[in-house]
């Protein structure tokens, strides 16, 4: 089956790319703040936001800036569309501040809030709370960027009946350290011919990722 | 393409097999008791597997020294299906998936004295060590969902059989009662003191348990308890990270997919059953909106409390052994119907013939998962 | 009384990452729940923990919670009964 990317977004660090164009971003110190100024530039308006988690913020700002001035939700069913991640840390950054909050018997505030984070694939979720999409989910966990990985299981995510678009790719938060690359895949239509995309292999990948 | 499940292991509190585990439930023994654990204290139910048994089975692992508590329970789960079934994880046609939720969380636990790496916490350098045990051709995957960690973990190897190369997929899926956990439960207030009643009126929460269990997914139907898994789906209720939809939109799409041109009678169906108030609730509503209203439902959280990534794997393994032998078997905790939707739980362990189930699962992050096992 | 609500105002905005709301959008009566803040559910335990942390106040019965939150007057009046003000 031939799949297409309509539309990308990598961020290393404190750069973020979309479509390969780099956004003009103040270089803040905290990777947080950095968030925040994406955030502000993009005009996301979404307050719950700011209660996320890094790794779910950096998910979150990584989607919205491929979906920006992209047609990609409104020409696909959000029912149809898969969300699907990967990343090599899981949760960990946020599981260790959430041992930090009960690692101190004097200090014990086990925090709520903190711990529904401590799952990776809670950035699923707030994507999918965000933009109401209802498709299938998974969120795998994996040495290193697995371009061979994303590309087989959007295959064969795309295969299934019910599933007829997709948000993909990489999502990595870990020690301060920030690293996606979310990007967008449907089927060749006639609905996608007048914009530019990419076809989806493991080169093209390894290409955004660089 | 048809593919199988085939041999499988249980290691919980229960028994360190598939046969002992389902002995016990046949006897109503619960995994579930008060245990107080580290700084939390107070008492809550909870499923841990004996220190000594562990200790005595670690015997069978060559230098386990070397592996981590939740390792250790993984490769004796995964060797007992590799020996039953003949199979290697050196052959290139077999893939490990490792199913979890936490993983080696137990050693960010700075009160726990241990020589291991940090590196460890990592899944993907938990699961290449146990990868490594078995001479692994291809590196272990790992997925890690929540609560339908397993049941995805096995529908994902059932479409990467049929997708190609691998012709067997070991699926294992893995988690520990830590602290941390159980604290994290604790601050949701949702944790329970006497054993949970997954589906009861007088239902308080949940309890938590560990548990490894491993099946083998295959292109051949080798073992004797072999089901073809027919189909399998996933959905978002896109409603709350951590509360279920009132509706059971998610579970409803999930269920409705998986059944999708299918006219098969559903003879019984697992449910994610967690005892919860909302969980419990929300699963019998989208039982009835599917139509499910005459397949008898059980949750098996009451003999085990919920064993989080491991919780998909275990509940479709003991599914697979009662089907094989034309069992319902009681959902634990459970007397008087506390659930809105018009679905019928089995109140006693009851003989009658099973051609096909459901197994379903949700969870954090609004995820929900269901599949369709026939004989 | 008023300077422990504007007190909680700032400890509730820190608490939940209210980062788009100022002291001044919190009406010291308006209830905390429902339309205006937009809190959940996971923000009513949170505030649970924001009782501990900055008042040593334990709430056994979560249950209690949902009078004790009503509004920031509510919380402060709660924690003056306490004797922790």
């Amino acid at each position: 089956m031939e799949l297409n990317i309509t539309s990308y977004c990598r961020i290393k660090n404190k750069s973020i790319f979309v479509n390969g164009k780099e956004l003009s971003i103040p270089k803040e110190d905290v990777p947080s703040y950095f968030f925040a100024d994406v955030y502000k530039q993009l005009e996301i308006n979404y307050p719950k936001f700011h209660k996320m988690d890094n790794l779910s913020k950096l998910g979150i700002i990584a989607t919205e800036a491929a979906l920006k001035e992209n047609d990609f939700l409104r020409r696909n069913s959000l029912e149809e569309t898969a969300i699907l991640l990967a990343n090599k840390a899981s949760s960990l950054d946020t599981d260790r501040n959430y041992q930090n909050t009960i690692n101190n018997k004097d200090q014990y505030l086990p925090s709520p809030a903190i711990f529904v984070y401590t799952l990776p694939n809670i950035v699923i979720g707030e994507i999918a709370i965000k933009h109401k999409i209802t498709g299938e989910n998974a969120f795998f966990v994996c040495d290193s960027f697995d371009a061979q990985l994303l590309v087989n299981q959007a295959q064969i995510s795309l295969t299934q009946q019910g599933t007829t678009a997709a948000i993909c790719g990489w999502v990595d938060y870990d020690n301060g350290m920030a690293d996606a690359l979310i990007y967008l895949v449907e089927k060749a239509s006639d609905s996608i011919k007048n914009i530019n995309f990419n076809p989806l292999n493991e080169a093209i990948l390894n290409q955004f990722y660089k | 393409m048809e593919i199988f499940t085939s041999y499988h292991n249980i290691i919980s509190p229960l028994g360190f097999t598939t046969k002992e585990n389902h002995s016990a439930l046949l006897k109503d023994q619960l995994g579930v008791k008060p245990h107080n654990l580290g700084k939390l204290n107070e008492c809550f139910c909870l499923s841990v597997i004996d220190e000594q048994k562990i200790n005595d089975a670690y015997g069978k692992i060559k230098n386990a020294i070397l592996f981590t508590k939740l390792e250790k329970l993984s490769i004796l789960s995964i060797q007992d299906v590799l020996i039953q079934s003949g199979i290697s994880l050196s052959d290139p046609k077999t893939l490990l998936i490792y199913s979890t939720t936490k993983g080696n969380i137990d050693l960010l636990d700075n009160s726990v004295k241990h020589s291991f790496p940090m590196e460890r916490t990592y899944l993907p350098v938990m699961a290449n060590a146990i990868g490594k045990y078995f001479n692994a051709t291809n590196k272990p995957l790992v997925l890690s969902n929540a609560c339908i960690s397993g049941l995805l973990a096995i529908i994902t190897a059932q479409r990467m059989i049929k997708a190609g190369p691998y012709d067997n997929i070991i699926v294992c899926g893995g988690d520990l009662v830590t602290e941390f956990t159980v604290s994290g439960f604790k601050s949701f207030n949702a944790l329970s003191t006497e054993p949970c009643m997954p589906f009861d009126a007088k239902r308080k929460g949940i309890n938590l348990g560990e548990a490894v269990s491993t099946i083998l997914i295959t292109k051949n139907k080798l073992a004797p308890t072999s089901m073809k898994i027919v189909s399998g789906a996933s959905a978002n209720d896109a409603n709350h990270i951590s509360g279920p939809s009132r509706t059971g939109d998610g579970l409803f799409k999930a269920v409705s997919q998986t059944l999708q041109g299918n006219k098969l009678k559903i003879d019984t169906i697992n449910a994610h059953g967690t005892a919860t108030p909302y969980n419990d609730e929300m699963e019998s509503i989208a039982f009835e909106r599917v139509g499910l209203t005459d397949s008898p439902v059980n949750s098996l959280k009451g003999y085990y409390g919920h064993t989080l990534g491991a919780a998909g794997v275990l509940e479709t393994v003991l599914t697979i052994e009662a089907a094989h032998q034309n069992q319902l078997i009681k959902s634990g905790g459970y007397s008087e119907k506390g659930v809105s939707g018009n679905i019928q739980i089995i109140n006693k362990h009851e003989t009658r013939n099973i051609q096909t189930f459901l197994k379903t699962a949700s969870g954090f992050g609004g995820c929900n998962a269901a599949a369709l096992f026939v004989k | 009384m008023d300077a422990l609500i504007e007190k909680l105002k700032g400890q509730i905005i820190e608490q939940l990452n209210l980062a788009e709301v100022k002291p001044g959008d919190i009406k010291p009566d308006a209830p905390l729940f429902g339309d205006g803040l937009g809190l959940d559910s996971i923000d009513a335990l949170e505030l649970i923990v924001l009782l501990e942390k900055h008042y040593g106040i334990k709430i056994q019965n979560p249950a209690d919670g949902k009078k004790i939150f009503e509004s920031v007057r509510s919380m402060a009046q709660f924690i003056k009964d306490q004797g922790k003000s």
